[in-house]
Parts: structure tokens; C-alpha cells; sequence
């Protein structure tokens, strides 16, 4: 089922203040298609779960509309519109077994759609099965490990076959591994039921690896959304730029010049954008070693992480961290005369913003 | 080494375990010893026999049936109800979100306020004076009923205004208790309920209750206990001649034995002491056990 939100807004009064008004969500205006998987990205506070609530019910939106494919959900209360949901910690209630937790959903059902105590175990059967919990239906939550929570929460979110379901941070409280298998299970469940899915997070990582579309968002306003790989090509701005890859990308304050880009002296390519004062911003990928290369760094260290290989070095002008980082090919040898190594840049890999507006600047 | 922390154990233990030798578990023993030494005197401090003739003449005391029918009627009555009034009051204190705090406090004020206070309330409320028959005879009499005598008046007006006394002196406490077990159960569960569309009496039956049970096992079991040792209230009712009454209850039974007009049986009250204690320990048990397989299940 598409999810249309047309001029979405939601506006709190602040918690501290009762005179403040807190918008978490600002004018939200876009179509999620069909049986996509969404990760909807941002940093703490920045309106994410708000966004979850909005689309499930638990919210009435303060302007704004919500569809779901052609009906206007806006109103209708959260049972009548499809939604599964997976909370944050989980929410499985801690009286009941795995099965009476999925089960749950199921004995709320009214008129026609009551079921008999076989097919609701047949059911809830079937989705433990989907989620591989099958062998644990009668423990109780705090017989299970945390990842197996997680997949009890989803099967409960999921037994009513919901058109949407919406994912509140569902890894947060697993450790590294357990989240990786845990965040290829829900990229695998999403692929069988073709359910349309949006799971919120605020690791770039998890979001950019399993999602077939990304959200970014900061402070209530959506910022960019596309494919995971397109964001992190054509950021639209600074913001962007800076949340999505890790290492993050290096930030220099540089300036246009007569249709050359400068960062400091060093003359580092073409732009035709006027002359102006900008932030460069280039990946960590984005860097060449080479004897003749245009920009001059203060050589450091040589740090190997697993398989990168990485160049530290220093430049007065990188302005998003004491120390700029390269990522180079390992066999690459690091010439460093005086203390000096010169980068060429890899055309695509650096991004030129507007110092006003942060907004990305066309080379 | 292990003995040696065992030992060391038992010695920080040991103040502890000395108050409650000396007030507990002694005073105890030496209720059981005076329950059954038969026809004890108390100026020669002698007696004349060992058995169970205490227990039987308890038992066959009129009075001390009445008691025992007083304060089972008491229970039976005050704390289902009391804790069911407080649940009430309490979910619909957690509903509402403005004055809560206020409100709050108006339902916990009566537990701080005197007793002294809170009979002087109901004195005016339900005691025939020379002026008037009370408050309520008022507004019995303006729909055009009879004036009932609540104090000195038939039983049951009798029982009604005592089961509703101590419903009221135990009322805040529940609520305060209930409260914040209310409070305690986290809000993501009533959203993930919202979500599943569950109906609000559902919720409440299946996911409150069960989360908030242990607070009202916990106020159901100090609730028969302390109804079960119930005395002050009656007396702050009907006066110190709970017997003439036919209001007494067990605790107000030993009482008399040793003190009152009737005092100075010290076995007969013992005796009287080791059956309530006999009534108050197998009903904890069974309130332990039912709330231990509820727990479980
Ligand atoms: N009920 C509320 N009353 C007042 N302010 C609220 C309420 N709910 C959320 N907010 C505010 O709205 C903003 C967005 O909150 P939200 O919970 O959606 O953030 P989030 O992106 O999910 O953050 P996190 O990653 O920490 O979970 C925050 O500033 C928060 O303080
Ligand atoms: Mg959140």
C-alpha cells in the first residue's frame, strides 16, 4: 500500500515551556510507494517517532493528511488502518507467552473478521514461522534474548496482515552482531510478505545497508529522500552530506575564485558557480595520493581498520574534525615530502556548499 | 571460610534478631503458655491445671462469637470493596490530566488528618443528638423516610455505619498505593494496545490488572490483616461497651478479658489471642498462595 502525507505537520507544546511550541514534524509532503522498504533517518529528537505515530494513529496531526493508497486515513483510529507497529523497546507484554503475545491482536477482532481459537493459532503459527520463533511459543518475554524479543514483536505486528508496518528504532537495543542478522531478518521478512515498510533509526549504516528508499530529517523538515546510494551521491546539503557515510565526510571552509575552487592556496578544480565563500566537503573516498596533486595536507599517521586503510593527516582549513581522513587502496603507496602529502580529488566524490543556505552548489 | 561468613552473618543479624525474640517471638510463647494454664489467678499468680478449657470457654462465650461474626462481616465487606472503590477512584485520578496533583492530594488528605477528626465527621454525619438526628437522618427525612438510629439503632444500621467508617479511614492509603501502580505501568503498552485495537475495558482487564496485581495482592492481604485486628474504630463509634453494643470485635474481646469491666482473665484473652492469630495466619497463607498462582499463570 502506498503512504501519501500531504503538508504533514505535527506541533507540540514543549514539554519545559508552556509557552513553546515544539513542531517535531514540519510539512511533510511525499509519496512512499508500494511495498518499499524505508528507512526514515535523522538525529535524536529530530520528530522520527513522531513521524511513526502520525502514520499509525497514535497522533492526530496538528495539519496535513495521510493516505493510505486512495483513502484518506487522517482520521480513523489506529485498528482501522492496516498498521502493525513495532515499538521501540519492544512492548511485548511481559504476562503473557509468545503465543498469547501475537495472539493478542488477533482476539480483538470484531464482526466478520472474528476468528476461532484454531485459526488464530494457526495463524500466529504461521508468522512465527516468518520471524523463526516458532520453537519459543511458550516462554514468556523474559525468557528470550533480546533479538528474539525483537522478532516476537514483529510476528505480533505482523499477524494481522497489515497493509503498513512501521518499525521504531528496532535495533537500538541489540549488540553489534545480533543487530547485522537481525537487520537482514526484517530485510528478508519485508521481501516475502512485499509489505510496505518503514522503520525508523538514527544509524546511517543500518538505514543505508537494507533500505530500497531513505529518508533524512532534522529538526521536524525533511531534508532529502531517495535511494540510499543516490543520497549519499547527490546530498542536497551540508546536513545530508555529514549524517549519511562513516567515516563522515571531511568539511573545509574553501571559496570560489574566478570559477576555481580553492581551499586555502591550493587550487583544487573547476566551478562555475560566482565567486563566493564555501564549505567543501569530500569523502573519505574521494582522496588520490599523488606527487602532483593540488591539495597540500600535513602528513600524520596510518591508521588500518580491518580492510581500510586510512590516511590522517591535518589541514587548517577542515573544519569538521581536528584530523582530515583518507581512505585509500591499501597497496597505494603514501609519498609525504616534508611532512607533506598531496591529494588529487576524485571527480563526484566532493561536494561544494553554499556557506548562506548550506545548500549543495553545482560544480 | 564459608562458616566463618555464616558466623559473621548471624552477628550483624543479631540486634535484630534480639527485638524480635524479645517482643515477638517471646510475648508469643507466652501467650500459647497462658492459653492453656486453666483457672489461673492472677493476685497468687498460680493455676491449677494444663488444657484446653480456655479454648472452650472462649468458644462458647456469646460474646466472643458476636466478635468473631463482627469482625468476619467486617472483613468480608470492607476490603473487597474498599480496594475496589480505591481502583475506581484511582483510574479515573489517572485519566484526567489536569488538577491531578490536586486531586491527588484531596484523596490522600484524610489519611493524614486525626482520627479524632475524621469520628467527629462522622458523628456529625450519623449521631442523634438532643438538636438533631445527623446529617444523613436530615436527607433521609426530606425524601420522606423514618430517622434511622445508626449508633445505637438495629445491627445492621450499625454494621453499615461501621463496614463504612473503615472503608473511609482506609481509603486514601489504597488510593495513594493504586496510584502509582497506575502510574508505574509504562505507556508504550496502552499504545501498543491503541494500535492492536483493543477496547478499553479489554485493556484494562487484560493488561493493566495483571500489571498492576502485585500492588493489589499486596493491599488485599495488609487489608485483611489489619481489618481482622480492627478495634479503635468501634470504640470511636459506639463507645468502649462494645459487648452491650453487640459492635465488638476479636481484638476488642481480648481487651475486655484483660482489661475491661469484665478484665483480669488473662488465659481467656490468651486464649482468644491465639485464635485470631490461628484465623489471621491461614488466611495470609491462602491470600499468598492464590496470589502466587495468579502470579505464575
Ligand atoms: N508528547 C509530546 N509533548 C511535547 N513534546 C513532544 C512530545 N512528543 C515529542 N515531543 C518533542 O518532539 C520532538 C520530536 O520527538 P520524537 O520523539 O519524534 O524524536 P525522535 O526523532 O524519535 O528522537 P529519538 O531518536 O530520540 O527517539 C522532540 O523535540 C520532542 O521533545
Ligand atoms: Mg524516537
Amino acid at each position: 500500500m502506498k503512504i501519501v502525507l500531504e503538508h504533514l505537520t505535527k506541533q507540540f507544546i514543549s514539554r519545559h515551556d508552556a509557552n513553546e511550541i515544539v513542531t517535531a514534524v514540519n510539512d511533510f509532503d511525499f509519496e512512499i510507494p508500494d511495498g518499499k522498504l524505508v528507512g526514515l533517518l535523522g538525529p535524536s529528537g529530530c520528530g522520527k517517532s513522531t513521524t511513526l505515530n502520525l502514520i499509525c494513529g497514535l497522533e492526530v496531526p496538528t495539519e496535513g493528511k495521510i493516505y493510505f493508497g486512495d483513502l484518506d486515513v487522517t482520521n480513523l483510529p489506529p485498528e482501522n488502518r492496516g498498521v502493525g507497529m513495532v515499538f521501540q523497546n519492544y512492548a511485548l507484554y511481559p504476562h503473557f507467552t509468545v503465543r498469547q503475545n501475537i495472539v493478542f491482536p488477533l482476539e480483538n477482532l470484531k464482526g466478520e473478521e472474528k476468528m476461532t481459537r484454531e485459526q488464530m493459532n494457526e495463524k500466529a503459527m504461521e508468522v512465527a514461522k516468518l520471524v523463526q520463533i516458532d520453537t519459543l511459543m511458550e516462554r514468556k518475554p523474559s525468557e528470550l534474548s533480546g533479538g528474539q524479543q525483537q522478532r516476537v514483536a514483529i510476528a505480533r505486528a505482523l499477524v494481522k496482515t497489515p497493509g503498513v508496518l512501521l518499525l521504531d528504532e528496532p535495533l537500538s537495543n541489540l549488540d553489534a552482531r545480533l543487530r547485522l542478522q537481525t537487520r537482514e531478518q526484517i530485510r528478508r521478512i519485508q521481501k516475502e510478505t512485499g509489505i510496505t515498510t518503514i522503520f525508523v533509526t538514527h544509524d546511517q549504516e543500518e538505514a543505508m545497508s537494507i533500505s530500497d528508499l531513505i529518508i533524512v530529517m532534522k529538526d521536524g523538515v525533511m531534508q532529502q529522500m531517495g535511494e540510499p546510494q543516490d543520497v549519499y551521491n547527490h546530498p542536497v546539503n551540508l546536513f545530508v552530506a555529514k549524517f549519511l557515510g562513516t567515516p563522515a565526510i571531511n568539511v573545509f571552509d574553501g571559496e570560489i575564485k574566478n570559477k576555481k575552487l580553492y581551499i586555502g592556496d591550493d587550487c583544487i578544480g573547476k566551478c562555475d558557480a560566482d565567486d563566493q565563500e564555501v564549505y567543501v566537503g569530500i569523502r573519505p573516498e574521494g582522496f588520490i595520493p599523488s606527487e602532483k596533486g593540488s591539495l597540500k595536507c600535513r602528513f600524520d599517521r596510518i591508521e588500518t581498520t580491518g580492510r581500510d586503510t586510512s590516511v590522517v593527516c591535518h589541514n587548517e582549513h577542515c573544519i569538521s574534525d581536528e584530523d582530515v581522513r583518507a581512505i585509500v587502496d591499501s597497496d597505494e603507496k603514501i609519498v609525504h615530502k616534508d611532512g607533506i602529502t598531496r591529494f588529487d580529488l576524485r571527480k563526484g566524490k566532493y561536494h561544494i556548499f553554499s556557506k548562506k543556505d548550506e545548500k549543495v552548489i553545482d560544480a | 571460610m564459608h562458616n566463618k561468613n555464616n558466623l559473621k552473618g548471624w552477628l550483624y543479624l543479631l540486634p535484630a534478631l534480639v527485638f524480635v525474640g524479645v517482643f515477638m517471638v517471646y510475648p508469643l510463647i507466652d501467650v500459647m503458655v497462658y492459653s492453656v494454664e486453666e483457672g489461673y489467678n492472677f493476685a497468687s499468680q498460680s493455676y491449677n491445671g494444663v488444657g484446653l478449657y480456655n479454648y472452650s470457654y472462649v468458644l462458647h462465650d456469646p460474646y466472643f462469637l458476636q466478635a468473631i461474626k463482627n469482625t468476619f462481616i467486617l472483613v468480608m465487606i470492607t476490603v473487597p470493596l474498599s480496594t475496589t472503590i480505591a481502583l475506581l477512584i484511582s483510574l479515573a485520578l489517572n485519566s484526567i490530566s489536569k488538577l491531578k496533583d490536586l486531586f491527588q492530594t484531596i484523596f490522600f488528605l484524610p489519611y493524614v488528618t486525626n482520627t479524632l477528626a475524621v469520628g467527629l465527621v462522622f458523628m456529625i454525619l450519623f449521631k442523634k443528638t438532643a438538636y438533631s438526628d445527623g446529617l444523613i437522618n436530615m436527607f433521609v427525612n426530606l425524601f420522606g423516610g423514618r430517622s434511622i438510629d445508626f449508633i445505637t439503632g438495629s445491627y445492621s444500621a450499625k454494621m453499615f455505619v461501621m463496614c463504612l467508617y473503615t472503608i473511609w479511614v482506609v481509603l486514601p492509603f489504597k488510593i495513594l498505593i493504586l496510584t502509582s501502580a497506575l502510574a508505574s505501568v509504562p505507556k508504550v503498552y496502552y499504545s501498543a494496545a491503541e494500535v492492536d485495537g483493543t477496547g478499553s475495558f479489554r485493556t484494562f482487564y487484560k493488561i493493566t490488572l495483571p500489571m498492576i496485581s502485585p500492588m493489589i495482592f499486596y493491599l488485599v492481604i495488609t487489608g485483611f490483616i489489619g481489618a481482622f485486628k480492627a478495634y479503635s474504630d468501634e470504640v470511636a463509634l459506639f463507645g468502649t461497651d462494645l459487648n452491650s453494643a453487640g459492635m465488638n470485635t476479636i481484638v476488642g474481646y481480648i481487651y475486655d478479658m484483660l482489661y475491661g469491666n469484665s478484665g483480669g482473665y488473662p488465659s481467656f484473652a490468651s486464649a482468644a489471642a491465639i485464635i485470631l492469630f490461628a484465623i489471621v495466619l491461614t488466611i495470609t497463607v491462602i491470600n499468598l498462595m492464590v496470589s502466587r498462582k495468579v502470579a505464575v499463570k
